[in-house]
C-alpha cells in the first residue's frame, strides 16, 4: 500500500464493522456493474527512489546549459535562497484557502502585505490577492472595464504581448464585444491610431509598458484622451521595471495587471506564475478575485480576512465578477517575501542593474556589421534587434553555440521575420555578453 | 503582529544584488521615470526570515493539523514531489524555448512529462484526450464550457442554457455565465441525487449541456446518472463532469464510461499537489472524441521517430486559454505522484478515502443529523440543526474545533442543506485522528446541551478572536499605504 495511507488490517476491520458492511467493495454498491471501468490499465506502483531516478533522467533531457538572452515577458532573474526556504514551510504550502480567518492569519497577513507591495510598485490604491498569470489577469481586466463602463468596444495596442492578445480573443469569442487592434512597429504606442479609435462606446484601451518590443513609454497623454470620453485605460506592466519607470498610478491608469514571475518565481516551463492586478479604490467592488482586508477582532486587535466576498462565485454564483476560486496565493506570498528582502534600495538597484547590463549589450550588439539595434524609444532590459537575415535561423544557430539568443518576432508579427527581441537581466555577466556578441558575429558570417 | 512595512528602518538592507561588471550606467529620461522611490520595507534578511516564519506559524495546515474540509480533499502532500519540482532541468526551463526553430529538442524531457501524464489521465478517466493548460479547476471549467460552445457553433446548434444542480459548487454557474450562457438550476431529490422529474420539465432543445459533480457535493454517487446523460444527449447537450470529487472513484468508475463528454481534474485534490493557501493548482481538461477538435492549442503530440512536439495544427481549436503549457511544476508533482502510486495505489486511495468517510459518518450520526442516511463516498454532509435549536450553530462548532487544534469541516455548503457541516477525512488520515475529531464533535454536542454559553467568543487559543467581517467590507482597507 502507498505509504500515505495509515489504515492497518485491524483498523480496516474495525471500521468496516462500525459501518456495518463486510468489505470495502460493499461501500461502492451505488456504482452499478455496467458503470465499472472498461479499463484501468496503469503501471505498477514504484518506490520514491525509483520515481526520483526516472524524473532525473527526464530532467536531463532538457537543455539547461544555454545562456539565456530570451525574455518575452518571462525573465531569468536571481531568486535569493531565503525565498524558497520560507515559502516551502508546510504551514504555508499545505494550507487551504483561508476560509477560517482565526487559524489562517499567516496566509491572510502575508497576502495583505503582498497587496500592499503591489500598490507600492504600481502606485495604485488597491490590489487583489492574485490571479493565475499575466495573460489571464489582463483578460480579467478587460471584463472588469466592460462591467464598469457598460460599453462593449475594446482597443488593444499592438505592443501588448501577442500571447496575451490571443488569450483575450479566445475568452471573448462567444461574447459580443468588438476588438480593435492598433499596429506598432518596434517603438512606442501609435497615438494617432489609438486616439482615432477611442469613442463613446469604448470600454478600455489596453497598453503595455515596456511593450513587447521593449519600448518604454509614458502613457499619460493617452489616458487623458481616453478619460475625456469616459473610456478606461488598462496597462500591463513588467514589475521589475517599476523600480525605475514611471508608474501606472502616476500616468492615471485605471487598471494595472502584470506577470509576477520575475518577483522571485522560477521559470518552471510556463507556470505556476503570478497574475497581479491593481486599481483605483473606487473600482474595488468591480475587481475580480480574492481581496484581503484589514479589520479588528472581537477584542479590537488588528486582523485580516477575505473581504468583499459578495463579488465571488461561492456567494454570488452566476452573478459573480469572475469564476476564479483557487488562484496562486502561494506565488503571491513568495513574491511578498522576495520584495521584502530586496527592499526599497535593493529593488531600485536591481532595476538599474538590469538597465545597465542591457544598455551594455545593446551597444555591443549594435556594433556588429549589418545588425541594427532599434533606438526609437528608451528601453529597459529588453530591446529589438534587426538582423540582415531571418532571425529564427540565427537563433537556431546560436543554440548550437550555447545561447538562447532571443525571441524571433516573425512568430507573432507578420513582416518582422528579421527582428528579434533580446533580454539581459542582472544575471548576465560582461563575459557572457561579449561571448554572445562574438558568437552572433560568427553566426552571421556563416548564414 | 506588525506588518513587514512597520518593521522598516531607513537604511537597513536584506539583500545584496550582483555587482555591475559592465562599467556603464544606463539612463532613462526623466519623463519616463518614477518620481518617488518604490516604498518597499527596509529590513534585514533575519527580519524577513523571522517575520515570515512567525506568520507561517499563524496558519493551520495539513502538515500540522487534521483538515477535514469537505469538498477540498485536504490530503497529505508527499515531500518527494517537491524534490522533483525543484530539479533544475525543470525549474529553470524557459517556456518560449520550444517555440524557437528546432527548439523542441531543448525540452524533450518536459514534453515527455506532459505527453505521459496525458496518457495516464486518459486511462484513469476514460477520456480520449486532455489539455494540460488550465491553471486551476475553475479555469478548467471555463475551458470545458468554451469547448461546449465551440461544439454547438460548429454544428449550427442554437443553445442558450447550461443546467447545474442546486448542490453544485459556485464555480459551475459562475463559469457558465462568464462563457455567455444562462443558468437553469435543478433541485436535489430526497435521495440527494438530481430531481429527474424537474430535470425533464426544464430540458429544452436550447440546453447546451449539464455540469455535474459526481459523486456530488453531498458525497453521494447519483443513481440517476444514466438517465441524466440520456436526457441531455437526446437534445445534443454535452455532459460536463466536475472532477472536484474524483478522489472517491479511482478504479471504480470512469467519467468517460458513464456518459460524460468533458471533465476537469483538480490535481491538488486527487493527485495530492499542495494547495498553497489558495493555489497554485492545475485543472487539466479531458474530452471524448466529439470534443477533441475544439481543444485549446498547443497539444503535445509524438512523432513516429519518438520525439515530442507542440502541435498547433487544430483548425477548430478554441485557441489559447493560457500563455503556455499549464502550471507545469504542479503537473510534474501530479505526474510523480501517479507514477509512485500506480494502479494499485490509486485504487487504495479511493478505497480508503471512502472507508474513512463512511466510518466518520456512522460515528458522527449518533449525535448529528445526517442529511442523507445512506452509504456515502468520500465525504458526508451533516446538519447542526439539533444543536442550532439550542442556540449553537455550525459556525460555533467550527470555532470550537479550532480551539481543539482541528481545522473545521466545510460549513454552510452545500447550500441545499441547512446548517451544513461537510466532513471529508481523505485516505491519509489515521483512525486515531478521526476518533479524536469525533470525540471533539461529541463534546461540542454535549456542551450545546449543558453549557451552550461556552461557545460565546470562541476561538480563544488563536492569535485572534472572531474578526469583524462587516467592518472589513464597510471600512475597506486592503493596503498598508491606504491609511497613510
Amino acid at each position: 500500500m502507498i505509504p500515505y495511507i495509515s489504515n492497518t488490517p485491524d483498523d480496516i476491520s474495525a471500521m468496516l464493522k462500525t459501518v456495518g458492511v463486510s468489505c470495502i467493495d460493499d461501500l461502492f454498491r451505488d456504482i452499478q456493474p455496467h458503470q465499472k471501468p472498461k479499463s484501468f490499465d496503469l503501471p505498477d506502483s514504484k518506490s520514491e527512489f525509483e520515481v526520483i531516478e526516472r524524473m532525473k533522467r527526464l530532467a536531463a533531457k532538457n537543455a539547461t546549459n544555454l545562456i539565456p538572452f530570451i525574455g518575452g515577458g518571462y525573465y531569468d532573474h536571481y531568486v535569493p535562497s531565503v525565498v524558497p526556504a520560507l515559502v516551502s514551510r508546510g504551514e504555508f504550502y499545505t494550507a487551504y484557502t483561508p476560509y477560517q480567518p482565526e487559524c489562517s492569519q499567516g496566509t491572510l497577513q502575508a497576502l495583505y502585505e503582498y497587496q500592499s507591495a503591489i500598490c507600492a510598485l504600481t502606485a495604485m490604491e488597491a490590489a487583489n490577492a492574485s490571479l493565475y498569470d499575466g495573460g489571464t489577469a489582463l483578460y480579467e481586466a478587460v471584463m472588469m472595464a466592460i462591467r464598469i463602463t457598460e460599453r462593449k468596444k475594446v482597443i488593444m495596442d499592438g505592443g501588448v504581448s501577442p500571447i496575451y492578445r490571443k488569450i483575450i480573443k479566445t475568452y471573448t469569442g462567444n461574447l459580443h464585444y468588438a476588438f480593435e487592434e492598433t499596429p506598432v512597429l518596434h517603438g512606442q504606442s501609435s497615438r494617432d491610431e489609438i486616439e482615432k479609435l477611442i469613442d463613446e462606446d469604448t470600454a478600455a484601451v489596453i497598453l503595455q509598458n515596456p511593450n513587447f518590443f521593449g519600448a518604454v513609454d509614458d502613457h499619460s497623454d493617452i489616458v487623458e484622451k481616453a478619460h475625456a470620453l469616459g473610456c478606461l485605460v488598462i496597462e500591463s506592466v513588467y514589475p521589475i521595471s517599476l523600480g525605475l519607470l514611471k508608474t501606472p498610478g502616476e500616468m492615471g491608469v485605471d487598471i494595472v495587471t502584470g506577470e509576477g514571475q520575475s518577483l522571485g518565481l522560477p521559470l518552471n516551463f510556463g507556470g505556476p506564475y503570478l497574475g497581479f492586478m491593481a486599481t483605483r479604490k473606487k473600482y474595488i467592488r468591480k475587481m475580480p478575485g480574492r481581496i484581503v482586508g484589514e479589520t479588528v477582532d472581537a477584542q479590537g486587535r488588528r486582523c485580516f480576512v477575505n473581504t468583499l466576498q459578495a463579488r465571488e462565485q461561492h456567494i454570488r454564483r452566476e452573478k459573480a465578477t469572475s469564476n476564479i476560486c483557487t488562484n496562486v496565493a502561494l506565488c503571491a506570498v513568495q513574491s511578498a517575501i522576495y520584495l521584502s528582502l530586496l527592499g526599497k534600495q535593493g529593488f531600485k538597484e536591481l532595476a538599474q542593474l538590469n538597465l545597465d547590463k542591457a544598455e551594455f549589450a545593446r551597444r555591443e550588439i549594435g556594433k556588429i556589421d549589418g545588425v541594427e539595434v532599434k533606438r526609437s524609444s528608451p528601453t529597459f532590459n529588453e530591446f529589438t534587434v534587426h538582423l540582415p537575415v531571418d532571425a529564427s535561423i540565427v537563433v537556431e544557430a546560436m543554440i548550437d553555440r550555447g545561447f538562447a539568443a532571443g525571441f524571433p518576432l516573425g512568430r507573432y508579427y507578420k513582416g518582422m521575420e528579421r527582428y528579434m527581441i533580446v533580454a539581459v537581466t542582472e544575471k548576465r555577466t560582461k563575459e557572457e555578453i561579449l561571448a554572445y556578441v562574438r558568437a552572433l558575429k560568427e553566426v552571421l558570417k556563416n548564414v | 503582529m506588525d506588518l513587514i512595512f512597520e518593521k522598516s528602518v531607513a537604511g537597513r538592507r536584506g539583500f545584496e544584488n550582483p555587482r555591475s561588471d559592465v562599467g556603464i550606467a544606463g539612463e532613462i529620461p526623466a519623463k519616463y521615470r518614477r518620481k518617488e522611490e518604490c516604498p518597499l520595507p527596509e529590513v534585514s534578511e533575519l527580519d524577513v526570515v523571522r517575520h515570515f516564519t512567525k506568520l507561517s506559524q499563524r496558519n493551520f495546515s495539513v502538515d500540522t493539523q487534521f483538515y477535514p474540509l469537505g469538498s477540498c480533499t485536504m490530503k497529505y502532500n508527499p515531500k518527494f514531489t517537491e524534490t522533483v519540482a525543484a530539479m533544475e532541468g525543470f525549474s529553470c526551463l524557459h517556456p518560449l524555448l520550444p517555440q524557437l526553430k528546432q527548439g523542441e529538442r531543448l525540452v524533450q524531457g518536459a514534453l515527455e512529462v506532459i505527453y505521459d501524464l496525458e496518457q495516464l489521465l486518459c486511462e484513469i478517466t476514460g477520456m480520449d484526450r486532455f489539455t494540460m493548460q488550465p491553471l486551476a479547476g475553475a479555469h478548467g471549467e471555463l475551458t470545458g464550457v468554451m469547448m461546449i460552445a465551440a461544439y454547438h457553433k460548429a454544428k449550427g446548434n442554437k443553445k442558450k442554457y447550461i443546467i447545474v444542480p442546486d448542490s453544485a459548487h459556485g464555480t459551475n454557474p459562475a463559469t457558465a455565465a462568464i462563457a455567455g450562457y444562462e443558468i437553469i438550476s435543478v433541485r436535489s431529490n430526497q435521495d440527494g441525487g438530481m430531481d429527474l422529474a424537474e430535470l425533464k420539465d426544464k430540458i429544452t432543445d436550447e440546453v447546451a449541456g449539464l455540469m455535474l459533480t459526481c459523486p456530488n457535493t453531498l458525497g453521494l454517487f447519483d443513481p440517476g446518472i444514466d438517465k441524466i446523460a440520456a436526457m441531455i444527449h437526446a437534445v445534443d447537450g454535452i455532459m460536463y463532469y466536475d472532477g472536484a470529487n474524483l478522489n472517491a472513484i479511482l478504479g471504480r468508475c470512469r467519467p468517460g464510461d458513464i456518459g460524460f463528454d468533458v471533465m476537469h481534474i483538480n490535481v491538488h485534490k486527487t493527485f495530492s499537489t499542495p494547495h498553497g493557501g489558495g493555489g497554485p493548482g492545475a485543472g487539466p481538461v479531458g474530452v471524448t472524441q466529439k470534443l477533441v477538435p475544439f481543444l485549446p492549442v498547443s497539444l503535445v503530440d509524438k512523432r513516429k521517430g519518438g520525439t515530442y512536439y507542440l502541435n498547433y495544427d487544430y483548425p477548430q481549436s478554441i485557441g489559447y486559454i493560457a500563455s503556455f503549457y499549464g502550471n507545469f511544476s504542479i503537473l510534474l508533482r501530479a505526474y510523480a505522484y501517479i507514477l509512485m502510486a500506480g494502479k494499485k495505489g490509486l485504487e487504495d486511495v479511493s478505497n480508503h478515502a471512502v472507508l474513512n468517510a463512511n466510518y466518520m459518518k456512522e460515528r458522527l450520526k449518533e449525535r448529528f443529523a445526517l442529511a442523507y442516511d445512506r452509504i456515502c463516498m468520500h465525504e458526508s454532509v451533516f446538519s447542526a440543526s439539533r444543536q442550532a435549536e439550542r442556540g449553537v450553530h455550525a459556525i460555533d462548532i467550527a470555532k470550537f474545533l479550532i480551539d481543539q487544534g482541528l481545522h473545521p469541516p466545510t460549513v454552510y455548503f452545500p447550500l441545499s442543506v441547512k446548517e451544513s457541516i461537510m466532513v471529508e477525512p481523505t485516505e491519509t488520515e489515521s483512525k486515531e485522528s478521526m476518533d479524536r475529531f469525533i470525540a471533539c464533535m461529541f463534546e461540542a454536542d454535549e456542551l450545546s446541551q449543558t453549557h451552550p454559553e461556552t461557545f460565546q467568543g470562541l476561538p480563544k487559543t488563536m492569535p485572534i478572536a472572531r474578526p469583524d467581517e462587516v467592518k472589513a467590507a464597510r471600512d475597506i482597507n486592503t493596503s498598508y499605504f491606504q491609511s497613510r
